[in-house]
């Protein structure tokens, strides 16, 4: 598999259906943290950065991270244009996107990936660094800054609009 | 008159949910090394086998399977002369979930309003599903239900002279609208008759029979069989990336219903069913 590099690596030129390794920094927003950047502005530099559909368990003793796995991506959906007109360049989750969110992406030049549902202790041995860097009050659904090491990921609609959820 | 103290149900249902959120049934653990043999999409493989790796990590260094460590649903069987002691098995249960949560280290994933939404803090309250039965024993089942398969359920309450192939239908039509959302292969809980509560409820109930134990009426066992070959060829795949395997199991729950009706629940479960029982 071949190592991309967030957020500085180039995405623009994987292929719908390829397998990557992710490394690097991404944020995780979920719906809570939608929802208030879209009603209250992004709180953090936005542009060709990376997004993580997740909210992690807390942290054992010992640990970086909680279990991390993707949250249904759909849910976001609504406020995703928004995001990508404000410079976001990846996205990563589970299950497949509204069509004006394929339209959107191919508009912007962005990708969207998935990460494997249900394998979030999995997920967590991947994740090297960990911090809350906005909406501490939500919680698991916080802003978390990630570093990730070798995250398998599956590009799952191209910088074309390509999906590989359309059948 | 047996009487249990309010410590041996907290105990329980806390060693319990411990239980649910790290190690995966066994019956679940071999339906998924199967579907892993069995599936022949590359991408579905790799997906199976990621979600593997995942649930043998989770049990060694006992972290919970998925992040999302659910709303906590309890099912409990109590014995008529069984009497409890110390507190309502409302507040017991309620207090198991608390200690389960904060000393297992899961995600808090329940707000305490539907539209408010103000996260409660440690995981309560919980869904609880109390039946008296005859005796002096008491069953407690726990299931840890994450979101993403629950959003995906559905529930249509049909004319009773549908032809039974309309219901399989909309089976089908549920499990492909979900897609990758709930996390496949999923296990497909239907239940049938009733009310519209009551067919919700065997829907959730459906989920909780071992995997590889088809219904005692071979009649539904056969609809089992039937719904599920129906299921896996809508080739949604593993994790929604088309495949052979798209659910490991489909599991009917029926009960007496009304001659004007035939009401129809699916809930569906990920690939990680978690559920854990215990006797008192």
């Amino acid at each position: 598999m071949k190592r991309i590099f967030l957020p500085k690596g180039d995405v623009t030129d994987l292929v719908v259906g390829e397998w990557v390794l992710l490394n690097g920094t991404i944020y995780t927003a979920r719906d809570q943290a939608h929802k208030r950047m879209v009603e209250e502005g992004i709180p953090l530099a936005l542009e060709g950065q990376a997004i993580y559909y997740a909210g992690p368990c807390p942290a054992k003793p010992g640990q970086v991270s909680g279990p991390i796995g993707p949250t249904t991506s759909m849910r976001m959906d609504a406020f995703t244009p928004f995001l990508l007109k404000n410079g976001l360049k990846v996205m990563l989750g589970k299950g497949d996107r509204s069509p004006a969110v394929r339209e959107a992406i191919k508009e912007y030049q962005a990708v969207y990936l998935v990460i494997v549902g249900g394998a979030g202790a999995l997920i967590a041995d991947k994740v090297k660094k960990l911090a809350v860097i906005a909406y501490d009050d939500l919680r698991s659904e916080a802003i978390h800054c990630l570093e990730i090491e070798d995250l398998p990921a599956l590009v799952a609609i191209d910088s074309k609009g390509r999906s590989i959820f359309q059948k | 008159m047996r009487e249990i103290k309010k410590e041996a149900i907290i105990e329980t249902v806390k060693k319990l949910f411990l239980e649910a959120n790290i190690s995966l049934p066994t019956d679940i653990q071999k339906a998924l090394d199967a579907a892993y043999q069995s599936e022949d999409n590359p991408n579905a493989q790799e997906m199976l086998s990621l979600i593997i790796e995942n649930y043998k990590l989770a049990v060694e260094k006992q972290v919970p399977i998925c992040q999302d460590t659910g709303m906590a649903v309890v099912f409990v069987e109590w014995g008529s002369e069984v009497c409890l002691i110390g507190t309502s098995l409302e507040e017991a249960i309620n207090e198991g979930v608390r200690q389960a949560y904060t000393e297992g280290y899961f995600r808090k994933s329940v707000v305490s309003d539907p539209l408010r939404r103000k996260n409660t803090g440690d995981n309560t309250p919980a869904v609880i599903h109390t039946k008296i039965v005859a005796g002096d024993k008491v069953k407690i089942t726990v299931a840890p239900k994450g979101f993403g398969s629950e959003n995906m359920g559905a529930l249509k309450m049909f004319n009773p002279t549908v032809p039974v192939n309309e219901i399989e239908d909309f089976i089908v039509s549920v499990v492909s609208k979900a897609s990758a959302n709930p996390c496949p292969p999923i296990v497909v809980g239907v239940g049938i008759g009733g009310t519209m509560e009551k067919a919700a409820l065997l829907a959730k109930e459906a989920l909780l029979r071992d995997i590889a134990k088809e219904h005692p009426d071979p009649f539904w066992a056969e609809k089992e069989k039937a719904f599920l070959q129906a299921i896996n060829l809508t080739g949604v795949g593993a994790q929604g990336v088309g495949g052979r395997i798209t659910a490991l199991a489909c599991h009917i729950e029926v009960y007496p219903t009304h001659i004007a009706g035939l009401p129809v629940a699916v809930n569906l479960n990920c690939h990680a069913s978690r559920h854990q029982e215990a006797y008192l």
